[in-house]
């Protein structure tokens, strides 16, 4: 559609086109990939509104929008760090409701044509229209993802969505801040239509004519009214039932760390129970309590962190150009390479799954197969995409098909000579300048190199378990490793949809080695005499997912085991790993792939409570000491962030942003901490510096504190600035 | 001199195929298509080869699928190849992966495409059944009726007889003869005996089983992984048998002539599932992206006579024309593979090409000659290996250019006849 139309002076976001009594207004935020409801697109609004109020030529309007596959992404989030006070962002949520409150009372009707994402602010608005029309296509889909910034919607969202769609589809997307696609947004009301992208424009039109003339009536829901929505949606015992059940799921889910979510509940009881005009006014209240929230501080930062790694090319400057992975193989057809060839295959790469003989490669290929059902059953995908997925992962027992391979991945058993020996076998078969990745987790990666024939193209990929779930991806990079290696193996892991973080080679990287010590703490605490599942119980009130007894058992004793020994090789007895981990070892117990560790385990592999003989094995045997949760926290805690400062000072890591990520992404700390530099820093340095030194005892230094944080102490000073850009940007 | 071609070679770059299974067995649950997708992909795998450079793809299939009839643009639209590749699926029965694998060469040599892959699969576990024609119009006028009364009185004409499903029977529309009866008449006319063809059965049997120990035939097979749960892994060909013996043949009963009969089921090929392809580029093309072809194509024809008359032995008019073709001589050639529907079509073929009346009636005042039987089928053939209809000629091509290159041997000779009374034959050379 190209419109004749009346341009305001340059750099407008809006343009409006009138044709025959109908103002198209066209969105498009000049020179930004994706439109925000910046200042300045909602002072142009404004002026829009001024007009759409007087002008009596103008009998309907259609919103759409300028960018490919956009509609609006919700509040330019810049702008959102400018506020410094609860009050400041109490009122630009007023502020938000007073403008969507006149674009919901003019008489002119107003239709929204959706087309692409249409999040936060965006659907607010939407909401506020009187007619809803959106494109069927993929790239349509609707969402409030506020709560996962720590945030309630603040335009109005947690009072109309509700309203229109019912209370248990509004509390499903409020809650979750989940995508909802094209269809489901049709099935609960939340659009009046869909249509083909190619008609959209001229269908929403159509509509605003129609309601215009008043031969289509401007009406409140369409959605479904089964015998569900009418029980619970539908009156106040319904609804007060709902909300109780949603209350009871938030608090088991969150552990009652997370207030964003709560808060959305009240507001949205609040609305129902004394009208839309107070529960906005709440709405507003709660939104401006949580901008300035420590838990939403932390997840706004790492927002912006996860935002600034996609953007990092892993390298620090002069970055290569990354070569193209069209074609990879994969070394080792167990659960991690068969995770990877299910995240390869989607991205459209010809993958070679290879292992010692057919049995192997088989079960990986089921192994793939199992992901990409599940992703089926989910509706992530059709069978025809299944299919064409399966058809790119060819299997082999020989090094056939190897000669234009771009990239090796290396997923064999956790030895060195193993990898020594098809590294060098691979670069027999395979070009000169391929990429061979190696997915250890403890050898580093120089080590391995040191068989190669070509160094450079060395590199390590570190992928946590099960690949296709964890989000982190450990580049690491050993010191003859190409920046050009660097730069490509950055992009393809972007590609699968990881976020990267780069780190410096060095025994256990960065994840594993920070998770030892504090591994080791919760097995000293054990030895002890602390029960078992008081150790868990406190890290997961502290807000791990899992405990690291639980973890231990999961990522299996004897790897654990061999893992611990390396670390002890490398970083001396300050990772000593403790007496309770080394008998259970002994003992032959495996945690939860040999059904027995330090849990009891069902045949199905599902986690049943303590296994009480195990207290057989360790030093107190049956006696139990009683420690309080607050100093297991301490302990466990400080010993990994003490670790991480220590990976930061000697250069593993590049940044404490990289530590933050990679701690949250690839081990579970907790996100509304933000991360162990973050945590460092609301702490205060010196107050950590203090804690450790108490901890620390001559009979064992492992609390000594890392020589960065003694300075940071000494010098009053912060890994991030204390207000502004969370990254200092 | 090579006459095919017009000056542009057609080099024949590599092949793959899927192991061959006896109908109902490991491979019962795949589709043609699938096959066919299981063998391309592959190819493609092993080649190295950048998917994007592929012009078309050409597919033969006998029996096709009724819900999916275009076999070689389904198996065009694996996510490697790009969409704009050119797709065409042909039919000359047996010889269809032969037809694809002209048709494909013909394209190169007229310039139209440089690098194409060519091939047929066949799932004769999954045959379509067909519906009684009463059953069908009863169908076809319920859906069209416009309300439930009209639909209950379209069923109620279906009567109990028009629930017998027809069986697709591997006969000769125009004469009523199934391929086995014809066999059986070309041992009587040609005067095969029992005992040669059993002979030759197990002869089939030994090299196959040979060639699939040492590695040989299986170099060119890729291990099928059966989908969904890839538990069952198939990596060589199960139908040969390496214990047979002269003796459990002899004492099969004749299948098609109960009295005076020598055709048996261990003489004649057996219903096969499976897939193969090859890769073919212009002579320039496969130099230009690194690779060293197998072979090239120096010569083919094709020939038919009366179904009615010897069924399968048109091989015998179609070879003299090809190496008339190559301008060479039976003499000339070093190795050469026969299809083998049946031993006694295999024997009258041999016989055929020794005499002078077929000769003639090819237009030829000299026999092909007589061949010798240490160059023939020297790693067995479709009666052990099993003969999926529509991929039996890409086997053969791959076979016969993969041992050829072992042995160090220059031209190779290759047959095979189809329903219909037709028959193909083609000349390779490794220079």
């Amino acid at each position: 559609m190209t419109a004749t139309a009346i341009r305001a002076p340059a750099a407008s976001a809006l343009t409006t086109e009138v044709r025959d009594g109908i103002a198209v207004v066209t969105l498009d935020v000049p020179g930004a990939p994706v439109n925000t409801f910046a200042r300045s697109v909602r002072e142009e609004f404004a002026v829009l509104l001024d007009r759409l109020e007087r002008d009596d030529a103008i009998r309907g309007v259609v919103i759409r929008s300028g960018k490919p596959d956009v509609w609006v992404a919700g509040a330019d989030i810049e702008e959102f760090l400018e506020i410094e006070t609860a009050s400041q962002a109490e009122a630009m949520s007023r502020d938000g409701h007073s403008l969507l409150g006149r674009l919901e009372k003019l008489t002119t009707p107003v239709v929204a044509a959706i087309h692409g994402a249409c999040l936060g602010g965006g659907l607010e608005a939407a909401l506020a229209c009187a007619y809803r029309i959106a494109s069927d296509a993929p790239k349509t889909v609707f969402a409030l993802p506020e709560v996962q910034l720590g945030l309630i919607p603040g335009a109005g969202g947690t009072q109309r969505l509700p309203r229109l769609v019912g209370l248990q589809a509004a509390l499903d997307m409020i809650l979750t801040g989940k995508n909802v696609r094209a269809r489901k947004a049709l099935q609960i009301g939340l659009v009046h239509e869909l249509v083909h992208p190619a008609i959209l424009d001229d269908i929403a039109i159509a509509r605003a004519r129609a309601l215009a003339d008043g031969t289509l009536r401007r009406d409140g829901t369409r959605r479904s009214h089964g015998a569900k929505e009418i029980l619970l949606d539908d009156n106040r015992v319904g609804r007060a039932v709902v909300l109780r059940q949603a209350r009871e799921c938030v608090v088991a889910r969150t552990r009652g760390q997370y207030p964003a979510p709560i808060a959305a509940l009240d507001v949205v009881a609040t609305g129902y129970a004394q009208g839309m005009e107070r529960g906005l006014r709440a709405e507003a209240r709660l939104f401006g309590e949580l901008a300035v929230s420590e838990v939403s501080r932390q997840l706004v930062f790492l927002f912006f962190a996860v935002s600034a790694l996609k953007k990092d090319p892993g390298v620090p400057q002069l970055a290569p150009p990354p070569l193209p992975v069209r074609k990879l193989v994969i070394l080792g057809a167990g659960f991690m390479g068969a995770g990877i060839a299910s995240i390869a295959a989607p991205q459209g790469t010809l993958v070679r799954l290879k292992d010692a003989d057919h049995a192997r490669v088989g079960k990986g290929l089921a192994a793939v197969r199992e992901v990409l059902n599940d992703r089926l059953a989910k509706k992530q995908l059709t069978r025809l995409e299944l299919e064409d997925y399966m058809s790119l992962v060819g299997g082999t027992i020989d090094y056939s098909g190897f000669a234009n391979v771009d990239l090796v991945i290396e997923a064999v058993f956790e030895d060195l000579a193993v990898k020594q020996r098809v590294l060098r076998e691979t670069e027999q078969v395979t070009r000169s300048n391929t990429i061979f990745a190696s997915n250890t987790s403890t050898i580093p990666i120089a080590t391995i190199a040191e068989a190669s024939s070509r160094p450079e193209r060395v590199i390590g990929m570190h992928f946590f378990s099960p690949v296709p779930k964890m989000p982190l991806l450990e580049v690491i990079v050993a010191p003859k490793t190409s920046a050009e290696v660097t730069t490509t193996v950055v992009a393809y892991g972007k590609a699968l949809g990881k976020t990267v973080i780069v780190v410096n080679d060095s025994p256990g990287f960065y994840a594993n080695r920070i998770l030892a010590p504090y591994i080791n703490e919760a097995g000293l605490l054990l030895d002890e005499g602390v029960a078992i599942d008081a150790v868990d119980r406190a890290l997961v009130d502290f807000g791990f997912p899992v405990g690291p007894i639980t973890l231990l058992d999961e990522v299996g004793l004897d790897i654990a085991g061999k893992s611990g020994a390396i670390m002890v090789e490398a970083f001396g007895s300050r990772l000593a790993p403790s007496q309770s981990l080394q008998r259970v070892v002994a003992a032959g117990r495996t945690g939860r792939k040999g059904k027995k560790g330090f849990y009891r385990y069902d045949d199905k592999g599902k986690k049943g409570g303590v296994d009480l003989s195990v207290y057989e094995l360790l030093p107190t045997g049956a006696q139990r000491t009683e420690v309080p949760a607050e100093e297991i926290q301490r302990r466990c805690v400080l010993a990994m962030v003490n670790e991480a400062v220590r990976c930061l000072q000697e250069n593993i890591l590049r940044s404490p942003r990289d530590g933050d990520v990679g701690a949250v992404f690839g081990i579970g700390f907790p996100p509304f901490r933000g991360g162990p530099f973050r945590y460092v820093d609301t702490l205060g340095a010196e107050r950590v510096v203090r804690a450790l030194e108490g901890l620390n005892t001559d009979r064992s230094p492992r609390f000594a504190p890392a020589q960065l944080l003694i300075e940071k102490a000494r010098e009053n000073r912060r890994f991030y600035p204390e207000r502004g850009h969370p990254l200092g940007g | 001199m090579a006459t095919y071609g017009n000056g542009r070679r057609v080099a024949v770059v590599a092949g793959v195929r899927t192991p061959f299974a006896r109908a109902g067995t490991a491979l019962r649950n795949l589709s043609a298509i699938e096959l066919g997708k299981l063998c391309v992909a592959e190819l493609i795998q092993r080649t190295g080869l950048d998917g994007t450079e592929v012009d078309a793809l050409v597919f033969g299939t006998v029996v096709p699928s009724v819900l999916a009839p275009n076999i070689a643009r389904e198996v065009s639209l694996l996510p490697v190849l790009p969409k704009g590749v050119q797709a065409v699926t042909v039919s000359r029965a047996c010889a269809s992966a032969n037809q694809a694998i002209t048709d494909a060469a013909d394209q190169i040599a007229l310039g139209h495409a440089s690098v194409v892959i060519a091939g047929g699969a066949e799932s004769l576990s999954n045959v379509p059944i067909l519906h009684s024609r009463g059953f069908a119009d009863a169908l076809v006028a319920a859906s069209r009726a416009k309300r439930l009364g009209g639909r209950a009185k379209a069923l109620s004409r279906i009567r109990p007889k028009d629930l017998v499903p027809i069986t697709p029977a591997i006969a000769e529309p125009s004469t009523g003869e199934t391929m086995g009866q014809s066999a059986e008449k070309m041992a009587k006319i040609n005067h095969i005996s029992r005992e040669e063809q059993d002979q030759l059965a197990l002869r089939s049997h030994r090299l196959a089983s040979a060639g699939t120990k040492d590695g040989r035939l299986t170099a060119e097979i890729a291990p099928a992984y059966v989908p969904p749960k890839y538990e069952t892994v198939l990596t060589s060909d199960n139908g040969i048998r390496d214990d047979t013996s002269l003796d459990q043949l002899s004492a099969l009963k004749p299948v098609f002539d109960r009295r005076y009969g020598s055709v048996t089921a261990g003489n004649a090929s057996p219903l096969t599932d499976g897939g193969a392809a090859v890769l073919l580029m212009s002579d320039e093309r496969a130099r230009a992206l690194g690779y060293t072809p197998l072979g090239f194509i120096r010569s083919y024809a094709y020939a038919a006579l009366d179904p009615g008359e010897q069924l399968l032995q048109a091989p015998v008019l179609a070879a003299p024309v090809a190496l008339k073709r190559a301008g060479l001589s039976l003499r000339d050639i070093d190795l050469i593979e026969m299809h083998e529907a049946f031993a006694a079509q295999v024997l009258s073929n041999l016989r055929g090409f020794e005499s002078r009346e077929w000769a003639a009636r090819a237009g030829f005042s000299e026999p092909v000659g007589d061949v010798d039987r240490a160059r023939l089928n020297v790693m067995g053939g479709s009666i052990a290996i099993g003969h999926p209809f529509g991929a039996t000629g890409a086997r053969i091509t791959t076979t016969l250019l993969n041992e050829l290159g072992r042995r160090g041997g220059q031209f190779g000779l290759m047959t095979v006849c189809a329903a219909g009374g037709m028959g193909f034959a083609m000349v390779v050379e490794r220079q």
